[in-house]
């Protein structure tokens, strides 16, 4: 699939993933973006890891490298996890509104840390380290959710309650669709359509390992 | 299967440093968190600069000398949350009798003195140990909020949100402690051994 990409294809990507990365970063349009809590956390953040993932080499690039050092993709995709939960906090979120150093690294380690992980490694991931990734963020989105509409007070100083309440609903949401998905998923097996992380876990739906554990894509 | 382990040890490793710092040693989430933490370690002095409260009188830096004083951020049109600090003043100055009390108006466009006397009058502030005042140049403003940690957003309606507390003052003129002022019983208790010292 992706590995298979001509390089024109491949070179349109980085062109969308760049172009996509320093429209975000224009002033008028971050501000934009960052006047809104649920803009910042909900479109912004998620794009600038899209970025990463647009630009990231084809997982089968590298392999060897990238096999000695992450076996099984679980380094690649704890430091997403990682990288993404740092972003999520209410205080990091204050700081890059306040500090341009603290924005400058969102905006490098969001497309480096996370996008780029996430395609070079979720294939290569077993189907049970998936699974726990894809509950994990269930979980987590459900229970952030949970607390923002739940806390008595504003967590973020440079924004207003109202758009924490935003915020928490819509990370309420977001992790019910994705349990939908997954359950859409495991009851109705074509439809691919539907499942949120289709496009990079297709290649795993027939994985196999050989004799040293070592997953290849058939 | 080493080298892997390797790599995800290091992941971990800067990773909870970074949490670490972020999270002030996993003790505080919100930028909030880390005021009240950080005043609370390195007390500041006040900036020095002259207010004027709701009769006219100057209240400069040496009236905050030689006596405790609870601080509080407001604007004078806010329908909730400084209505409630307003109470909670109202409140500690019978409950605390040796304490001087001191409201600023961040809303230099709006509040003029007329509406400050009209604050002080709602929420019972005598003008002598418990005055409202307003800074009287948008700098003086700007530093007296930088330093106490305030940050102040218009909302949807004209009006504003900031981060309310009690900003408790020593008797040098230092920012020593930013408090809850929910609970009234353990705002009390936190204050109380500051004024016998």
């Amino acid at each position: 699939m992706a590995g298979l990409l001509t390089p024109s294809t491949r070179r349109s990507r980085i062109v969308l993933g760049a172009g996509l990365l320093g429209l975000l970063a224009l002033p008028p349009l971050r501000e934009a973006m960052e006047s809104d809590m649920a803009r910042h956390m909900l479109v912004q953040i998620p794009l600038l890891a899209l970025c990463g993932w647009l630009c990231a080499p084809s997982p089968a690039t590298g392999r060897n490298l990238a096999g000695a050092w992450d076996r099984h993709g679980i380094v690649g995709i704890l430091t997403a996890n990682l990288v993404a939960a740092y972003w999520m906090l209410p205080r990091t979120l204050d700081n890059t509104i306040a500090s341009a150093a603290f924005e400058a690294a969102k905006f490098i380690s969001l497309p480096l840390l996370v996008g780029v992980p996430l395609r070079r490694c979720w294939s290569r991931l077993p189907m049970l380290g998936q699974g726990f990734v894809v509950a994990n963020a269930v979980s987590m989105l459900g229970i952030v959710g949970w607390l923002y509409l739940a806390a008595p007070v504003r967590v973020c100083v440079y924004y207003l309650v109202d758009q924490q309440e935003v915020v928490g609903r819509a990370l309420l949401y977001l992790a019910g669709a994705i349990t939908l998905a997954v359950l859409v998923r495991a009851f109705v097996g074509t439809a691919q359509s539907s499942v949120p992380f289709h496009h990079m876990a297709s290649p795993q739906r027939h994985p196999h390992f050989d004799h040293q554990g070592r997953g290849s894509r058939q | 299967m080493a080298r892997s382990l390797a790599a995800a040890m290091a992941v971990i490793i800067v990773a909870v440093a970074a949490f670490w710092s972020a999270t002030e040693g996993f003790r505080v989430f919100t930028t909030e968190g880390a005021r009240r933490l950080d005043v609370a370690r390195s007390p500041r002095p006040l900036p020095a600069v002259v207010l004027e409260d709701q009769d006219g009188r100057r209240v400069g830096p040496e009236w905050l000398r030689g006596r405790v004083v609870l601080v509080e951020f407001v604007y004078t049109r806010c329908p909730t949350l400084c209505s409630t600090l307003g109470e909670v003043f109202g409140r500690l100055s019978q409950a605390l009798p040796g304490v001087a009390l001191l409201s600023i108006s961040f809303d230099m466009e709006h509040d003029g003195r007329a509406e400050l006397k009209d604050y002080a009058l709602r929420h019972g502030a005598d003008g002598d140990r418990w005055r409202v005042v307003r800074p009287t140049s948008g700098g003086d403003l700007r530093e007296l909020l930088d330093t106490a940690g305030v940050v102040v957003i218009p909302d949807s309606w004209g009006g504003y949100q900031h981060n309310a507390a009690v900003h408790l003052v020593d008797d040098r003129g230092r920012l020593v402690r930013v408090l809850d002022f929910e609970p009234l019983s353990a705002l009390i208790d936190e204050v109380t051994p500051w004024l016998a010292s």
